[in-house]
């Protein structure tokens, strides 16, 4: 009976220490169907996908493909030969090797013992094409941008005549172009026969690019079903148990002055490839208790100013005014702290965390300046004091603050980056996509976070590639595209459709932009 | 919860120390000559003098370094300094502060110039430091054309012989130099910021660390602490010699790694180094004692090194 699905988990459990991590776990899938897999941070998901990519055994289950019975003991090798293949949300690419090279690692056609590059070439090409992709197979993987990776990760597992894609979270650093981009491209597979397990925190691509469901909470399976019978916001019930929508930011307060203006920042292309983008004359400013939200794809030129007002990156022209008085231009994140101004970085996990270190170690690093004797020695009992103090104002749970930051859930290590923040207690900060990767409860508390410390005469910038989340916390939303402002309006003016017109590349200029790969 | 991952867990911990205790009980039973007073002071004034440059090695290694440079530099350091005494001329009582300063700031200058290289140049260490090793090592042979410096007054023979309070003076010194070391690493901003540096330097720079300054000063630590080493091997030996510390990079780091520190930063500290620098020590004077030859020594500890690096891999995995 299993024959008629593509893949049948059934009964799947797995068990980590102190964690039941799955517990009864199944999940059908059909052939030529995108099968949206869903659930909070926690819920058991990526545990589930290294079952099923064969880097995790399961204690208990079973799971078949195309009516085989899978053993617990293949290598994820075996299990991309029976047409499993896998793209995490890391990609597992080679950067100082050719898009050619990645696309048929292992499997390169030869002749006489010896690699055929012309015909690697040209199969790569072929295939690049049928994704709509038009790169040169030669150019090396890291020059490529994260989207374009994400076609070469596609094309292996293409190449390699995948019957089942599973996609970690594949559009988490994506801008919505490339989203639509890849969406296309899973369709179009699709009716090659195909199938895709998508698994997503963006629940309004459920509704465009998936066929059916499945959820996941606290390890259990909880209801799977048709996408075209089922409203987004039952999902969230499925998936949190409770009704979860963005609240609105309520202002009560008026605005305070002027904390942090910046004028005619520019910077040129960077023929390294480092900065993708040139900078054209970037002005903002945010006033206390204001929030300031940054619209735009990704590469528009967003997070590029959030870095320069940060001092992480240089520019070439432009001023910075903080309280009105001019700042000398800013060299580091170490001069931009000390002039107040703080950053959450877009990369938790790159950027911002100290995985193996403490919760208490990664929360007071930048403060201990403050909570140190005559400078040198850190004062336990004031640093005790001030993880207890941001812990309770951010609600971080946690067993202790001697555990390590890696082993605390999504939502959780983002609260510990804003505690951090917090605790320089900055006249500016600038949060970068303050719920990437997090599930739907914790950034419900996240925003009511920011809201809070708007609330308090802060000026804050957010950042976020999430439309609805844009236009919920901020007061005023400034739209990046391609290095340029191209608008900025009042958030209770806003819609998520007038805000796409201003991000949006006019049509004219896509294929120009495709051709330049 | 499962038992087996316990076990690891706890081994992972405890395992250096656990084994360094089965040595000595081993070494112990096996010939009574080994737990003798004697044998024991011997065995720690030998660790000493690597012992304090591993002290500087962890920090190097925790910010996801290394130097290689440690063996040739002591040699050097301790040359400088004996060379300029014999110049000014060795025959008042405060001649030895000449060659403990000259071999400590020469030291110090030597390790800040490699964090210098390895920082203002983006350089690997690795690189950096193997350049430093035989540069040294050649500076040494300049200084005295090869030969060795001998003839130190009584004073200066006391660094390497004499003792405070009935410890000999590197142990004491080790002693000192370890607990000022974990008292850095555990309860300074330094020895957060090293631990920062190491474990996530791009986070490290956002959160306004300067992460050049820090890598630069762990070089010029260790490159200190080699020059005092050289000092000391020289009173300990009575002559400063151009073959002085070779291969001493390679117990340095052994002992090190071997208590635990990862090669890729961030994560161990001093207390596993100073086992780590224990369990050679053992070893080497029991298989000593045992008339093991030398070269089979060679053998063991190199097979000691592998199965650490190999147990705390395994650990992490299994964790």
């Amino acid at each position: 009976m299993s024959a008629t699905f593509l893949l049948d988990v059934r009964d799947v459990c797995k068990q980590f220490p102190g964690v039941r991590a799955l517990d009864g776990v199944e999940l059908r899938v059909l052939p030529q169907e995108v099968h949206a897999l869903l659930g909070e941070n926690g819920a058991g998901k990526s545990t589930l996908l290294k079952i099923l990519a064969g880097a995790l055994h399961p204690d208990r289950g079973e799971i078949t493909l195309h009516g085989v019975r899978l053993e617990a003991t293949e290598t994820p090798r075996e299990r991309q030969r029976m047409g499993l293949v896998t793209i995490y949300q890391e990609f597992n690419l080679l950067p100082f090797m050719s898009i050619a090279e990645n696309l048929y690692l292992g499997r390169e056609p030869t002749r006489r013992g010896i690699i055929d590059w012309p015909t690697m070439y040209e199969r790569s090409r072929a295939l690049l094409a049928s994704l709509g992709l038009n790169a040169d197979p030669r150019r090396e993987v890291r020059h490529l941008s994260v989207a374009h990776q994400q076609m070469v990760e596609i094309g292996r597992a293409v190449a390699q005549k995948a019957k089942l894609i599973v996609m970690d979270e594949p559009t988490a650093a994506l801008g919505s172009r490339e989203v639509e981009i890849l969406h296309t491209v899973i369709r179009e597979l699709r009716t090659r026969g195909v199938s895709f397990i998508y698994v997503t925190h963006r629940l309004d691509e459920v509704k465009s690019v998936c066929d059916s469901f499945t959820v996941l909470r606290d390890g259990r399976y909880v209801a799977r079903g048709d996408v075209r019978t089922v409203e987004t916001r039952d999902l969230v019930r499925l998936m949190v148990g409770r009704d979860v929508e963005f609240s609105k930011r309520m202002r009560t307060a008026p605005l305070g002055e002027t904390v942090i203006a910046v004028k005619g920042i520019s910077r040129a292309r960077d023929s390294s490839g480092r900065h993708a983008v040139a900078l054209e004359d970037l002005s903002i400013e945010v006033r206390a208790g204001e929030i300031l939200g940054f619209a735009g794809l990704v590469g528009a030129g967003r997070t590029e100013l959030a870095r320069i007002i940060f001092g992480a990156d240089h520019c070439d022209r432009g001023v910075m005014y903080l309280k009105g008085s001019e700042l000398k231009p800013l060299q580091s994140p170490r001069d931009a702290i000390r002039a107040g101004i703080a950053l959450v970085p877009e990369d938790r996990k790159q950027q911002g965390c100290f995985l193996e270190q403490s919760i208490g170690q990664n929360m007071t690093l930048p403060s201990l300046k403050r909570i140190a004797r005559w400078g040198i020695f850190v004062d336990e009992m004031k640093e005790r004091q001030l993880v207890e103090e941001y812990r309770t104002a951010l609600r971080i749970k946690m067993a202790n603050s001697a555990v390590a930051v890696g082993t605390l859930s999504g939502g959780n290590q983002q609260k510990v980056l804003l505690a951090r923040c917090m605790a320089l207690q900055p006249k500016v900060l600038i949060v970068d996509e303050p719920t990437r990767g997090i599930d739907v409860g914790a950034k419900t508390e996240v925003h009511q976070l920011l809201f809070e410390m708007a609330q308090s005469g802060m000026a804050l910038i957010i950042i976020s590639s999430e439309m609805p989340e844009v236009i919920a916390l901020s007061d005023r939303i400034v739209v990046f595209r391609e290095g340029r402002i191209s608008g900025s309006l009042e958030a209770r003016d806003a819609t998520e459709h007038e805000l796409m017109r201003l991000m949006a590349i006019s049509t004219a200029a896509t294929p120009a932009r495709e051709a330049a790969v | 919860m499962s038992s087996r991952t316990d076990v690891v867990a706890w081994l992972r911990r405890y395992g250096t120390s656990l084994f360094l205790l089965a040595l000595i009980v081993f070494f112990g039973l096996e010939n009574s000559r080994f737990l003798s007073m004697r044998n024991i002071t011997n065995i720690l004034t030998e660790v000493s003098i690597y012992g304090i440059i591993a002290v500087g090695m962890t920090f190097v290694i925790l910010t996801a370094g290394v130097d290689l440079a440690v063996g040739s530099l002591l040699a050097f350091a301790g040359m400088s300094g004996a060379c300029l005494m014999r110049a000014i001329g060795a025959d008042y009582s405060l001649s030895w502060l000449v060659a403990l300063s000259t071999a400590i700031a020469v030291g110090t200058l030597a390790g800040y110039l490699q964090g210098k290289a390895v920082t203002f140049f983006s350089i690997p260490p690795f690189i950096v430091t193997l350049g430093g090793m035989t540069i040294w090592r050649g500076a040494t042979l300049i200084l005295n054309d090869g030969s060795p410096v001998a003839g130190f007054d009584a004073n200066y023979r006391w660094w390497g012989a004499g003792s405070i309070a009935g410890i000999p003076v590197p142990i004491f010194l080790f002693g000192l130099i370890a607990a000022g070391g974990f008292v850095t690493q555990r309860y300074t901003r330094y020895g957060r910021y090293i631990y920062a540096v190491g474990g996530n330097p791009e986070a490290a720079r956002l959160n306004g660390l300067d992460v050049p300054a820090i890598i630069t000063s762990v070089y010029l630590i260790v490159g200190g602490l080699s020059g005092l080493a050289g000092f000391l091997l020289s009173a300990r030996l009575g002559a400063a010699e151009a073959v002085g510390g070779i291969g001493y990079e390679l117990r340095v780091i052994a002992s090190v790694v071997i208590g635990g520190t990862s090669l890729a930063g961030g994560r161990g500290g001093i207390g596993g180094t100073i086992v780590g620098a224990l369990l050679i020590g053992v070893l080497t004077n029991g298989l000593v004692i045992m008339h093991v030859s030398s070269y089979w020594q060679q053998v063991v500890i190199g097979l000691i090194i592998v199965a650490a690096v190999a147990f705390d891999t395994y650990a992490k995995s299994h964790r």
